[in-house]
């Protein structure tokens, strides 16, 4: 029953084409993507993206409309039932119950994946993340970080093989997301592959995977370097005084794609590297700025990636 | 004093003039888009009272007529005939059965098949053309006292009259035979005999629906459903899952209901407890499959409740818990014989009041399984699997 079909043995999710409308809109269009067993798969993008919907097609929660595939060599559209044995998935909204206790909880949970000794597995999974000293407390009263780290047990406590998390980071504090972070590096080390759904940049850089996802379509994947280099955009950096104006000045001039401020210096990019270079030579005699060639950010890219798919489907 | 003053001081966003009636009017508006973004709810606004008035306003009857009722006739005889006729012309009776012996009469008035029984004893014409006054038997199930009691009461008044015209035995100055009313169950007539055990099954209709009603909308709403549709869990086993707890709960409270009707209102129970205990348990967990299918047809808890009142009125009204069942019109009757209470109803009384043995409760039991399969099938196949 553990055992992976022997056909896709190092590949953990293989979908092909997936479409899923609500209502006339299209929300996931034509979606194909390979995740490897064991990888830690980051998928990005901004909201409203079918970022979610592709997560719960994936697990057997929405059907989908066109496309197929599989899911740790299960069908996505016919073995849902056996896809669900496997899989940990963590909802973006906390969805344990909110009126039982945090044993009470992940007892539930691992009686209902039929573990024998259920209490055993909960009190052994309140240890891992470290709810005890909570483990009789509500689950609604505990705070972002533990409900976060309780869904996340509760998720992993079937020793599922793969583990599908929906912004789990979301709302909380840098401490608890970083202990997160290094629990998921953990379990991925331990063979279970994840594919977690962020906003945040520095978490899309702790992948070693990643994907980005607007208005419904794959624009592109790799790792980060692969991602950086296949965008071919230029940027640069400057700093100095009133970068407001020059922002405003630079804006929409031939060559330049975006002009972000990051902090005390701005960043300008661009696509077309001479052209860039031509509008930007007026500006780099002045005094008072100092510019310097940079590599552009993931953000960079996903900005620009978001801004030009704006174009293409809005 | 003062704090308050520099508080009015230092406010710059001054209490706007009608501050009370804009906040409320501002709650109004929203509370009205809500409701209008409800379709459902807002169908049942205009559907329950109409729907409701309709259906009770043509149904219910208080003094009702053509109750069925099994002759049992002895001898062959013109003035039997005459009878039998004079009978139905009052429009009280309406003769539904005709049994051959003493013992298939008590058993439709205990199954509750019938309400009434008439007897011509043997030698009947014979006995009144010597002017014997022999006995004319009306045996009633007077468990439901309205049901029983106009029929009995205009039995003598009628039943002279159209003789009178029927009869070639001169005009006599009283009638020719006594008729025998026999109310049986109840016999003073005690309506909190018939309204105990009949409450025994409306409080259970309740309190069960609603236990159940609200369940699948539950998780729905607090966002647990997802996590729920994400494990390895069937739709049987939800359904199951969410039933038997209130099996238990349903039973504690029905034991609740009738010990005190015992106690306190000094209901008996002539039939076997034991049986009593089966029904009643069958009688909940149809009631919960019900509630439990509600729940996966609609979509919030206020549509859950509304569809639970929906059922619940009818429930009450249709049942023969308040007006006597035989007294409804036939589409009434059928109306009734899809609500659970309706047959629960006929066993609570008759185990009760009537010391009734299963043989008795056949169809009945039988309904109450049918409609629980039913309902139970209705909220597998409803039962959302995937979140499309």
């Amino acid at each position: 029953m553990n055992a992976a079909p022997a056909s896709t043995p190092d590949i953990a999710i293989n979908v092909e084409g997936l479409s899923k409308s609500f209502g006339g809109r299209e929300v996931v269009h034509d979606l194909s993507m390979q995740v490897k067993r064991g990888s830690i798969y980051g998928f990005l993008g901004p909201n409203g993206s079918g970022k979610t919907t592709t997560i719960r097609m994936l697990c057997g929660l929405l059907t989908p409309d066109a496309g197929e595939g599989t899911c740790l060599g299960y069908d996505i559209r016919r073995d849902a039932d056996k896809i669900k044995r496997q899989v940990g998935y963590m909802t973006q909204r906390f969805s344990l119950y909110q009126d039982l206790s945090v044993r009470e909880n992940l007892e539930f949970v691992a009686r209902l994946y039929g573990l024998r000794d259920a209490r055993g597995a909960a009190r052994e999974m309140i240890q891992r993340i470290g709810l005890n000293g909570r483990e009789e407390q509500l689950a609604g009263e505990l705070s972002g970080g533990w409900k976060q780290r309780l869904a996340l047990g509760a998720c992993t406590l079937p020793n599922p093989r793969l583990l599908l998390l929906d912004e789990p980071t979301a709302g909380v504090d840098p401490k608890a997301r970083r202990d997160f972070w290094n629990e998921i590096h953990a379990l991925a080390a331990e063979g279970l592959t994840v594919l977690v759904s962020t906003h945040y940049m520095d978490e899309a850089e702790r992948c070693h995977e990643i994907a980005y996802i607007a208005y419904g379509h794959l624009l592109a994947h790799g790792t980060v370097d692969e991602v950086i280099a296949k965008s071919a955009l230029s940027t640069w950096t400057v700093s100095g005084d009133d970068l407001n104006g020059l922002a405003a000045e630079l804006a929409g001039k031939p060559g330049i794609d975006m002009v972000a401020p990051f902090g005390t210096s701005l960043h300008v990019s661009g696509r077309d590297k001479s052209a860039l270079e031509a509008t930007i030579a007026p500006y780099r005699d002045k005094s008072g700025w100092r510019w310097e060639a940079s590599e552009p950010s993931l953000e960079d890219v996903f900005i620009d990636l978001m801004n030009r798919s704006k174009d293409n489907f809005q | 004093m003062s704090a308050t003053d520099t508080v009015h001081a230092a406010g710059e966003a001054r209490e706007p003039s009608f501050g009370f009636w804009r906040r409320s009017y501002a709650m109004l508006v929203k509370e009205f888009i809500q409701l209008r973004r409800d379709r459902v709810s807002f169908a049942m606004i205009v559907m329950i009272p109409v729907m409701q008035l309709l259906l009770f306003g043509y149904a219910i009857n208080t003094t009702p007529r053509h109750l069925p009722t099994a002759v049992l006739i002895q001898e062959d005889s013109d003035l039997a005939r005459s009878v039998l006729k004079a009978l139905e012309n009052t429009s009280y009776f309406r003769f539904t059965r005709e049994v051959h012996s003493v013992a298939e009469f008590d058993d439709l008035l205990q199954s509750g098949k019938v309400l009434f029984g008439v007897e011509i004893p043997r030698g009947f014409e014979r006995a009144v053309r010597r002017g014997d006054r022999p006995a004319l038997l009306v045996a009633a199930d007077a468990t439901d006292p309205v049901a029983a009691g106009s029929a009995l009461g205009a039995l003598g008044m009628v039943m002279q009259t159209a003789l009178a015209h029927d009869l070639h035995i001169g005009d006599p100055p009283a009638m020719p035979f006594e008729i025998r009313a026999h109310a049986r169950y109840n016999p003073a007539a005690e309506s909190r005999l018939n309204i105990v055990p009949g409450l025994v099954g409306t409080i259970l209709t309740m309190t069960m629906l609603i236990f159940t009603a609200l369940s699948v909308t539950r998780e729905v709403e607090r966002g647990t459903m997802e996590n729920l549709l994400s494990m390895p869990i069937k739709p049987v086993e939800v359904m199951f899952g969410k039933i038997i707890p209130y099996v238990i709960v349903g039973f504690i409270q029905a034991s609740l209901i009738v010990s005190i009707g015992v106690l306190l209102f000094g209901v008996p129970i002539l039939g076997s407890v034991l049986l009593l205990a089966a029904l009643t348990t069958l009688f909940i967990t149809t009631n919960l499959s019900i509630g439990y299918t509600f729940s996966t047809l609609v979509q919030n808890q206020l549509q859950a409740m509304q569809m639970s009142m929906m059922f619940f009125l009818p429930s009450i009204l249709l049942s023969g818990f308040m007006f006597p069942f035989a007294g409804m019109p036939v589409w009434a009757q059928y109306l009734g014989e899809g609500l659970p209470l309706t047959h629960y109803i006929r066993i609570v009384r008759a185990i009760m009041l009537k010391g009734a043995e299963p043989s008795n409760l056949q169809y009945d039991t039988i309904a109450l399984f049918v409609l629980m399969l039913v309902a139970m099938t209705i909220a597998v196949t409803r039962f959302r699997r995937t979140l499309d």
